[in-house]
């Protein structure tokens, strides 16, 4: 059935590689991705990173080059879908035009977690997820300024690390008690928050956002016990939701994300799903999890692809993910759920290199490799393969 | 117009025509070449576009810096030659470029 219109709905990191994916796999007939974003399908990782820190341009961004798209025969259609009619095959769009499709790939990705306080809406309160966040957030920032992070995870952090570059003054707040509690362990918390106070950051942990105050623009900062901080503008970095009410309204399995299996099928198999908006029962860890990482939503989406065409390719990779900020390279392969044992290869409280791996029961599930590539590669080979550690080997300086 | 052949782990070859100044990962996945993936978008994070330079060729490409050396010395499939595409910059005198791919990228 690789005739007829194949429909992406979503344009972005794992959208074109569904697109790209169906014409590698063969898929015969018109590939459509229809995505509201209003530019070529980009990047999005280095928005918190260099392109923040105005190291790179939009431009250079591009997922694939415009010429790729025409190339393939791949059409990109700027525009919002509305509606799934699964027994019509077709989707409704904004503009109340309607596309058939002898195939569909979900792949809506999220938006940025509101934050539900009072003043929210004042001017000088960015969320930082599309380039038209960050050209907002450009614009408004000026070198001396002080910039209030909500939120310590990642995109905090790596927003915090490219302000400074910036030449703001930065203050992070994060609800727990440590940042990145959600990810990692409490040592390379400690290491994190370590680096960014020698950065001149301030990070303020138990820090429950109460309110933001303001005139015209935002001004401070309320904090739950009534301290408030000045602040000349905000920017909040406290997760993802995923787009999901597209295919919820289409009756279709959402638990957290889109529920997908390992051939990327939705609960109505002649649908896939893929990136951030979708949930995948993954053996590895006997649970759906839902993924937010370019390497994932690439790899479900070559999956899906491959499963719209007619062939098995079993979503397989094992999760990774990397993080910038500073000098520091983070790596990490495997997610850490469910360990028992740390073992740590340097030292995190003075050293700027150093890994740290995950085992359970003996067995290494997850390594957060700090400016240790070499570690990360053969972490990833010991994981995905099941390999038997020795913990004196691992702690010994970095893997050979 | 100058070209730059891929060759698959099976022998089977791939000519896609180079831009100076692009990543060779950047022209690999635009032309589709199956067998390199290029997940991390071209920083030096994932290990993906793995490529092994033709003997003849590393002389005028060069050989791996230390940020690849890094990424590639875990890799069972390493060569002396090996690259990471991504942080190969096309350059003029390219023209007729072959490369070999491994097996796996991993
Ligand atoms: C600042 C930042 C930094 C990040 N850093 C990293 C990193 O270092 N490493 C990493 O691995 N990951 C990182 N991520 C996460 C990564 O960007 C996501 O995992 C990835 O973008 C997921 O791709 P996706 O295509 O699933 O979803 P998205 O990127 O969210 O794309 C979905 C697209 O679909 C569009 N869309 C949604 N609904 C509709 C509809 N109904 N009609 C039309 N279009 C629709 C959306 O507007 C959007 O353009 C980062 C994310 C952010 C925001
Ligand atoms: S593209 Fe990831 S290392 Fe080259």
């Amino acid at each position: 059935m690789t005739e007829g219109r194949a429909l992406v709905v979503g344009a972005s990191h794992a959208g074109v590689q569904v697109a790209a994916g169906l014409r590698q796999e063969g898929w015969a007939g018109e590939i459509v991705a229809v995505g509201d974003e209003p530019a070529l399908p980009y990047q999005r990782p280095p928005l918190s990173k260099a392109y923040l820190a105005g190291k790179s341009s939009l431009e250079e961004l591009a997922i694939r080059k415009a010429e790729f798209y025409d190339k393939h025969d791949i059409s990109l259609v700027q525009g919002t879908v509305t509606q799934i009619d699964r027994a019509a095959q077709q989707v409704v769009l904004s503009d109340g035009t309607t596309m058939a499709y002898a195939g569909l790939a979900l792949c809506t990705g999220g938006r940025a977690r509101s934050l539900s306080v009072s003043g929210i809406d004042l001017s000088g309160i960015f969320y930082l997820r599309t380039f038209a966040d960050v050209a907002s957030i450009r614009a408004w920032a000026a070198p001396g300024h002080h910039a209030v992070i909500v939120g310590g995870g990642y995109i905090g952090l790596e927003t915090a690390a490219s302000l400074r570059a910036l030449g703001l003054e930065v203050t992070v707040l994060e609800a727990a008690e440590r940042v990145l509690e959600r990810v990692t362990a409490p040592e390379v918390s400690s290491f994190y928050e370590r680096v960014h106070r020698d950065a001149g950051v301030v990070i303020r942990t138990a820090a429950l956002v109460k309110a933001m105050a303001g005139d015209d623009r935002v001004r401070e900062v309320v904090l739950d016990g009534g301290e408030r901080i000045p602040a000349d503008l905000v920017i909040v970095g406290v997760g993802l939701v995923p787009n999901t009410e597209l295919a919820a309204d289409a009756g279709l399995l959402v638990e957290d994300g889109i529920v997908i299996d390992d051939l990327a099928c939705t609960s109505d198999p002649r649908i896939v799903a893929a990136g951030d908006c979708a949930s995948h029962r993954m053996a590895r860890y006997d649970r759906l999890v839902r993924l937010e990482s370019v390497p994932s939503a690439g790899e479900q989406a070559k999956t899906a692809a491959a499963t719209l065409c007619g062939k098995e390719r079993p979503i397989a990779a094992l999760p990774w993910f990397w993080s910038d900020q500073y000098d520091l390279k983070l790596q990490i392969a495997g997610l850490n759920t469910g360990y028992d044992e740390l073992v740590l290869s340097g030292d995190p409280t003075r050293d700027r290199d150093f890994t740290c791996y995950y085992l359970q029961q003996g067995r290494l599930l997850a390594a957060d490799c700090v400016n240790r590539p070499r570690d990360f590669m053969k972490a990833k080979q010991v994981i995905s393969r099941g390999l038997d550690v020795d913990r004196a080997q691992l702690k010994a300086a970095r893997a050979s | 117009m100058s070209d730059v052949t891929f060759i698959s782990h099976d022998g089977e070859k791939r000519e896609a025509p180079l831009e100076e100044g692009a990543s060779l990962m950047q022209i690999a996945v635009d032309n589709m070449v199956p067998g390199v993936d290029g997940d991390c978008g071209g920083e030096a994070a994932c290990g993906t576009c793995h490529v092994i330079v033709d003997d003849q060729w590393v002389a005028e490409v060069g050989r791996s810096g230390p940020v690849e050396e890094e990424m590639l010395a875990m890799n069972p499939e390493r060569e002396p030659a090996s690259r990471l595409a991504c942080q190969m910059r096309v350059s003029e005198n390219w023209d007729g470029l072959v490369v070999r791919l491994p097996e796996f990228q991993m």
